[in-house]
């Protein structure tokens, strides 16, 4: 029974380890609520280590869909929302549940597509006439279906062209539920056309036959906000230290840091705090 | 007046058993008082050791009553203890086999150490008091479950045919410390099939057949002019 | 295929170079998973050697609900989880979403059934061999669960072995309560479903190697110990 004892001892004591990890860092923190496009492309991997050696405040980026990041902000479970979804993110500042937006960056989406181009929308630059050319030869077109930026993005240009693939889907219109790389992994292993935004697909490596076929249209711009979470509706909201990190995206040395970040010498993100 | 301070006599008054529909004890009044090793004979299924575990308590009579001498003390029955036919071992060593049934008597534990070794001495096993209990022989599992028992000091030992899986050998050593316990002042009462063995330790002979007492007498009175008829039989070896 | 080549290479090239992130966050995961299986022993082990040894009504239906919880759903644990820790949650004041402690405890409550449920089997066995021995004894129920549990500890750590088993390799909980933040709760798991999404197959295949790697030397250790203990103990 004396070694039960001592068993029951080591128990505890390892928890205890195991509970004092995260103290690991005693640094201050900020939760941020993002999206999956920012950190799939890389961005916050170059631009967070400047912010946190200049302040001393870490970042600490949850990643998950637009729709998702504005509800875990709506809980009040991050300090600083940051997305790309402004109808989304209108609704949740008037909802009271966010404040003092600001547009940071934008870059633009993309139609991706196998080489074979079974809808021969390669090299055009209208993106509505693209999706209605895929839709009239019904060629595999992969969705997000998930809520988020991208996919509210999708939805809004299928609503121009005239029409509802989600109501009328057939076999050629697949949701996957999931974020952009997954569903980049989908579309890549059968051959289907996808919308996606520019920095997660430069960032994507299993590519298999999928390529970009329409770019440049002004439709495809997406633009990105961030707003601090509402204190005074979620009063342990870290004030000072969201909107120091707010500020500096905003200040010149943060919109000239995105604007360096760029991915085989392609800049992915182009500021526009100041109306650029 | 003085409390009485013995547990015996241990009076069974028209004490029945049944499980699944049998009746496997029907109907036994007894009084078993000091002195001597008492020994429950009787062929296969006769009820012998659900007798015993009648007695000893792990199991509750459908009729009748079991009752001591003295009130036991309700958190345990520290001052009888059993030993069973298949030695039950704790996976640790030999000595703490014979300590654990001591810390469960609520003995302190600096006592525990040296009464336990000297149980385990006393059947004649000092030597292998760090082994583990399980991987000794069946003989030496079950002189370590002895001294388990003895070490408590108990005033009744129960066994249930304790060398029944025992090699020659083995039976001797166990029947030896058997024999000691009793001599050392505890009340041995015991069951076995085995005529042989009867022969050996018994003191008084409880002739059991059928869940009923048939005959009870002195040993030697028993071997040499049973009363019963069954008892005659089984004694010729032959079958009942 | 042209990933799984790659892939050996990628994970032999980590391993080697002891790249410090991929320390982190096995470490991470270690340290989380170890910890909740840790916490879901010291209150499974004695829920199942409780019910393993006592009698009481409504014991069956216990059984059949503890051995249901087997199949619990991990990404319902982790909503749940979620939705207790979050700020608008009841323990939402203790700030403890997107932290290791709040993996450690979606992970704790998915473990803590299959502890049980194991150690109430094995326990009750042994039960079966040792009752009539402990009773004379005079062990009380508390007593009898202790002593079975001790005795059944060799069994029992293949229990506690397939716990952390299920804890370490679980993606769904600790990707909902952890969020997969870099540096800080990124573990195995989720650094694989990250790279998965971000399409670089051989590095996520990499990381699934060394997970795997991981969890077999640590079965290969216990399985090891506990061959020598039997032996030893019998």
């Amino acid at each position: 029974m004396n070694a039960i004892r001592r068993l029951l001892i080591c128990s505890v004591l390892l928890a205890a380890c195991g509970a004092g990890m995260p103290s690991a860092a005693q640094e201050e923190f900020i939760v941020v609520a993002s999206t999956t496009s920012t950190q799939n492309s890389g961005l916050f991997g170059y631009m967070l280590p400047k912010f946190t050696a200049k302040t001393g405040i870490q970042v600490r980026v949850v990643a998950q869909g637009t729709g998702q990041a504005l509800a875990t902000g709506r809980r009040g479970d991050a300090d600083v929302v940051f997305v790309h979804d402004e109808l989304a993110e209108a609704k949740f500042i008037k909802g009271g549940f966010g404040v003092g937006r600001k547009d940071v960056m934008y870059n633009d989406f993309v139609l991706i597509g196998p080489k074979g181009d079974p809808a021969q929308v390669a090299g055009g630059k209208d993106i509505v006439a693209a999706l209605k050319k895929v839709h009239a030869v019904k060629a595999p077109f992969v969705s997000r279906g998930d809520k988020s930026g991208t996919n509210a993005a999708e939805l809004r240009l299928w609503k121009v062209a005239g029409i509802d693939p989600v109501t009328g889907r057939g076999a050629w219109y697949r949701e996957t539920g999931s974020g952009m790389g997954p569903s980049l992994n989908t579309a890549s292993a059968m051959d289907a056309y996808i919308f996606s935004d520019r920095g997660t697909w430069l960032n994507f490596k299993n590519r298999g036959d999928l390529t970009v076929l329409v770019e440049g249209d002004g439709r495809l711009f997406n633009q990105y906000g961030v707003m601090l979470v509402n204190p005074a509706k979620h009063p342990h909201v870290k004030r000072d230290l969201g909107q120091a990190f707010i500020d500096w995206l905003v200040s010149d040395e943060g919109q000239k840091t995105i604007a360096s970040y760029k991915v085989g010498g392609e800049p992915l993100f182009f500021p526009n705090a100041n109306g650029g | 007046m003085r409390a009485p301070t013995s547990l015996l006599p241990l009076r069974l008054e028209n004490v029945r058993f049944e499980a699944g529909g049998r009746r496997i004890i029907d109907g036994i009044s007894l009084e078993i008082g000091h002195g001597g090793r008492t020994v429950i004979l009787g062929p296969n299924g006769a009820g012998k050791s659900v007798l015993l575990r009648l007695c000893h308590g792990l199991l509750a009579p459908s009729a009748g009553r079991v009752t001591w001498n003295l009130q036991q003390p309700s958190n345990g029955r520290h001052r009888q203890a059993m030993v069973f036919q298949r030695p039950v071992m704790l996976r640790r060593s030999a000595l703490a086999n014979v300590a654990y049934g001591l810390k469960l008597a609520g003995i302190g534990a600096r006592e525990d150490h040296a009464r336990a070794s000297k149980a385990l001495a006393a059947v004649g096993l000092e030597h292998l008091a760090g082994r583990s209990a399980r991987v000794l022989s069946g003989g030496e599992q079950q002189r370590v479950a002895l001294a388990r028992a003895w070490a408590l000091e108990p005033e009744v030992l129960f066994l249930d045919e304790p060398t029944a899986n025992l090699d020659p050998a083995a039976t001797r050593e166990v029947e030896a410390a058997i024999a000691a316990i009793g001599d050392a002042g505890t009340k041995i009462i015991m069951v076995t099939h085995d005529l042989g063995e009867a022969k050996r330790l018994a003191d008084e002979i409880i002739f059991i057949h059928e869940g009923r007492v048939l005959e009870r007498a002195g040993a030697e009175r028993f071997f040499s002019a049973p009363t019963s008829r069954e008892a005659a039989v089984f004694i010729n070896g032959e079958l009942l | 295929m042209g990933t799984i080549g790659p892939a050996v290479s990628q994970a032999a090239v980590m391993i080697a170079g002891l790249d410090p992130q991929l320390v982190r966050i096995v470490a991470l995961s270690l340290g989380v998973s170890l910890s909740a299986v840790l916490i879901a022993t010291l209150v499974g082990m004695p829920i199942g050697a409780s019910i393993a040894v006592a009698r009481f009504p409504g014991r069956q239906a216990t059984i059949v609900l503890l051995n249901a919880l087997l199949g619990l759903p991990a990404v319902g644990v982790g909503l749940l989880v979620y939705l207790l820790l979050s700020r608008a949650g009841p323990l939402g004041e203790f700030g403890i979403l997107f932290t290791p402690a709040a993996m450690v405890v979606a992970q704790a409550i998915l473990v803590a059934p299959i502890i049980a449920a194991f150690s109430r089997q094995a326990v009750e066995d042994a039960w079966r061999e040792y009752r009539e021995q402990l009773d004379s004894l005079g062990a009380g129920p508390f007593q009898a669960a202790l002593t079975l549990l001790w005795d059944c500890r060799f069994s029992l750590l293949t229990t506690v072995l397939a716990g952390f088993g299920r804890a370490v390799a679980e993606v769904g909980t600790v990707m909902i309560v952890g969020g997969n933040i870099d540096g800080v709760t990124r573990v195995m798991t989720t650094a694989i479903a990250l790279e998965t999404s971000k399409g670089d197959l051989p590095l996520a295949l990499g990381l699934g190697i060394i997970l795997m790697g991981l969890v077999l030397a640590l079965n290969a250790t216990a399985h090891a110990v506990t061959e020598f203990a039997k032996r030893h103990y019998g």
